[in-house]
């Protein structure tokens, strides 16, 4: 008879499962729960206060990103005037960014704010694909991967500030169209992005994400009362790579204050958790409620045979007899 | 058929044999034994024909724009609302009302009630439909449709809820296939393959409730994906999921006696006997069970505004609209349930099952559509997308109403079985 298994054998397959699992454990408990973004991760501090609205960045991304030349000229600043649907400009299948004026009553000058993709630490849409076409990448971009996009635009619901944008004009190479930090022809090599080399103002300042917040903190401290004392992005949503310095509360200048803390995939975490149970509990749970409600059934059956079973001993009896 | 069925007495096909001894052809029984020329009569003299007809003749030309100019040449194409009508209505809306299959079959096979046995067919074949539809709603919104595969073989993001939602929908819709192919083995008489699935019944139906629980869930714990957008009182983290699949329990009831009614009133030369006198119980049966499900679900929508201290939201407009659907959709139902049940008012429980199920909808386009941006504002369909989804919906209804004509779903087969 062959052994299937001696001792040896047992102890040492028992320790190697035992190392592999805590292999396994410890990177995935770096993986899972709080990630705080990658250490090295680029970002960009943004300032408000800074930004004139000149409208050089889009520039740059249009001709980086070799988008289509848009109905009204960069220098055209009457689309600030622009409404959709009551709503500023956004960004679009033709723009990965935009400026939009905000007047503040307090001010005695408007504002400006650029916008784009924030490059989540933990992205909502990353989290939200179910075919895995987003990356986060170390360098701090949230890229993404055309070819295995179904188009099925849950990133688009996903994301809290609205920036994935799908290219509806398209029958057959539609698309989502966004942002992606320059990742292909700058970041990838340490460049800033072609926005923030574009702008005139300084408003833009491309450094380690790290970094970046330092000197966020750095310039509200240094000019008591000129900021509000928050940086948009530290901590929303889990943290963005892109944060904005303002000198009005964020809700004025279009910003949603009221987005989570945590990253979105939080919310999502109750339902997730569940899956597994009920994958597990619920095929033991309701063949036994079937054994249950058709026990008398059983129950008659059996009384059934027995009788039968009874009658046919009396049968043989007989027959023997 | 009405008229038909009077003349003629082997119509409608019952059996394998004609009443002179020899078998009816596939054929034959496909054109339900009337002649081309007579099928084309009784076709002609039905106005649901006639709009049927209508409605495809603009809508079948949109479903082709929309294949060949892409999405934004029949939606808004917006950014801000990347669902619409196909999803928000076709996918949400289509798939608690085709909760009926497991919510039957459980009843029947795994609680072994047989005194619901005249409906389950009918239940399991309205989940078929209802599913295999939604997936067609999906297919006109996806942007990529052609991929429709990948998730389950290219590129796979196993973390994502809508992985859930593509996995279950894919297997659950197999798993009805199989639970109503006996009918159609009957039907065309292969007996052998009706054998094979009777063995797994009990572990389809299991199946079928691990399923249903989930992407009925997942369906809900998509909008847990955008917890800034849908409205709060709309979406509540913890119990979406809940809500969802609880809501899809009476939805789905309330579907089989809606049909069940238009089957009743309208297609009654179909049904045998065992059908039409076991209705009014099982609709009461029925409607018991719905009600079971909507006091649940009243209370955990409550529960939900209470864990998440939205008490506030209900004193706004927003609130009003929020009291005013759980009072349409589920409450006055729920009462006429209760009344019906009570007093074997049958009539009454079938219009409340009508409120019910059109009541979901409204819940579903709330949370997907009108409630989602709530803080932005309101997005309208374009008139072709509303075309398409009317359209689509009546490629349901034909296709519901060709089988119904034929496989054994509201009357037992008389042939071997």
């Amino acid at each position: 008879m062959k052994k299937l298994f001696n001792r040896r054998n047992f102890l040492k397959g028992g320790l190697a499962t035992t190392a592999a699992a805590a292999v396994l454990k410890n990177s995935d408990s770096k993986a899972a729960g709080d990630f705080t973004g990658y250490p090295e991760g680029m970002g960009v501090l943004v300032d408000l206060t800074r930004c004139v609205g000149c409208r050089s960045c889009e520039a740059a991304c249009n001709e980086e990103q070799g988008l289509p030349e848009p109905a009204k000229p960069f220098n055209d600043l009457s689309v600030f005037d622009e409404l959709h649907h009551g709503q500023k400009r956004r960004t679009n299948e033709a723009a990965y960014t935009v400026v939009n004026r905000y007047d503040v009553p307090e001010l005695d000058h408007p504002l400006f704010k650029k916008f784009q993709c924030n490059h989540c630490n933990e992205p909502a849409c990353l989290t939200s694909c179910f075919v895995n076409a987003y990356t986060k990448t170390p360098e701090g971009a949230v890229i993404y991967n055309a070819k295995v996009c179904v188009g099925c635009r849950t990133c688009m619901i996903a994301c809290p500030f609205y920036v994935p944008t799908f290219k509806y004009s398209s029958a057959f190479k539609p698309q989502i169209m966004k942002c992606i930090f320059c990742y292909d022809t700058r970041l990838k090599n340490g460049d800033a992005p072609a926005c923030v080399e574009a702008c005139p103002q300084e408003a833009l300042t491309f450094g380690r994400r790290t970094d970046c917040i330092d000197m966020g903190r750095q310039r509200i401290r240094e000019t008591p009362g000129k900021y509000v004392d928050h940086i948009y992005g530290e901590h929303e949503v889990g943290g963005t790579a892109w944060m904005y310095l303002s000198s009005v509360p964020f809700d004025k200048v279009g910003l949603n204050t009221h987005v989570p803390k945590e990253p979105i995939i939080n919310s999502v975490k109750d339902f997730l958790a569940m899956v597994p149970m009920v994958l597990t509990i619920w095929p033991g749970l309701f063949v036994g409620f079937h054994l249950l409600a058709t026990r008398k059934d059983r129950v008659i059956e059996m009384e059934k045979e027995k009788e039968l079973a009874k009658q046919n001993e009396i049968d043989e009896k007989e027959e023997q007899v | 058929m009405k008229l038909f069925s009077k003349e003629r007495p082997e119509i409608p096909i019952v059996d394998h044999l004609k009443e002179d001894g020899t078998e009816w052809t596939i054929k034959e029984k496909l054109w339900l034994g009337l002649s081309i020329s007579e099928y084309k009569k009784q076709f002609m003299r039905n106005p649901l024909n006639w709009l049927m007809i209508l409605i495809c003749s603009v809508g079948i030309p949109l479903i082709i724009g929309r294949f060949v100019f892409g999405l934004g040449w029949v939606t808004h194409a917006s950014n801000d609302y990347p669902w619409g009508l196909f999803l928000g209505f076709g996918l949400f809306g289509m798939v608690p009302l085709s909760a009926s299959g497991f919510m039957l079959g459980t009843t029947v096979e795994l609680f072994g009630r047989k005194d619901f046995h005249s409906i389950e067919r009918l239940a399991l074949l309205n989940g078929l439909l209802g599913y295999f539809f939604a997936v067609i709603f999906l297919e006109v919104d996806l942007g990529m449709w052609w991929r429709l595969p990948y998730p389950m073989f290219v590129s796979l993001g196993p973390a994502a809820v809508l992985f859930l939602v593509a996995w279950h929908v894919a297997t659950y819709l197999s798993v009805q296939i199989a639970e109503v192919l006996p009918a159609l083995f009957e039907w065309c008489g292969w007996l052998k393959g009706k054998r094979v699935i009777r063995k797994y019944v009990l572990g389809l139906t299991v199946a079928g409730i691990i399923l249903s629980t989930l992407h009925q869930g997942a369906l809900g714990a998509l909008f847990c994906y955008a917890p800034a957008k849908v409205h709060p009182l709309w979406l509540s983290i913890n119990f979406q999921w809940i809500h969802f699949f609880c809501s899809s329990i009476f939805a789905g009831l309330s579907m089989v006696i809606v049909v069940s009614t238009l089957i009743k009133n309208g297609m009654g030369w179909r049904c045998d006997d065992e059908f039409l006198d076991n209705l009014d119980y099982v609709t009461i049966g029925m409607a018991k069970g719905a009600s079971y499900a909507m006091i649940t679900y009243l209370i955990i929508k409550i529960v939900a505004v209470a864990h998440d201290q939205e008490w506030s939201y209900l004193l706004t407009g927003w609130g009003s609209y929020y009291m005013l659907e759980l009072a349409v959709a589920v409450v006055l139902p729920m009462l006429m349930f209760a009344i019906g049940i009570r007093n074997h008012w049958v009539k009454l429980i079938r219009f409340g099952a009508l409120i019910a199920a059109v009541g979901i909808i409204w819940n579903r386009l709330n949370t997907s559509l009108i409630c989602y941006n709530w803080q932005m504002y309101q997005e309208i369909p374009h008139w072709k997308e509303i075309w398409i989804t009317v359209t689509v919906y009546s490629f349901f209804f034909m296709t519901y109403r060709f089988i119904l004509y034929r496989l054994p779903i509201v009357y037992n087969w008389k042939g071997e079985k």
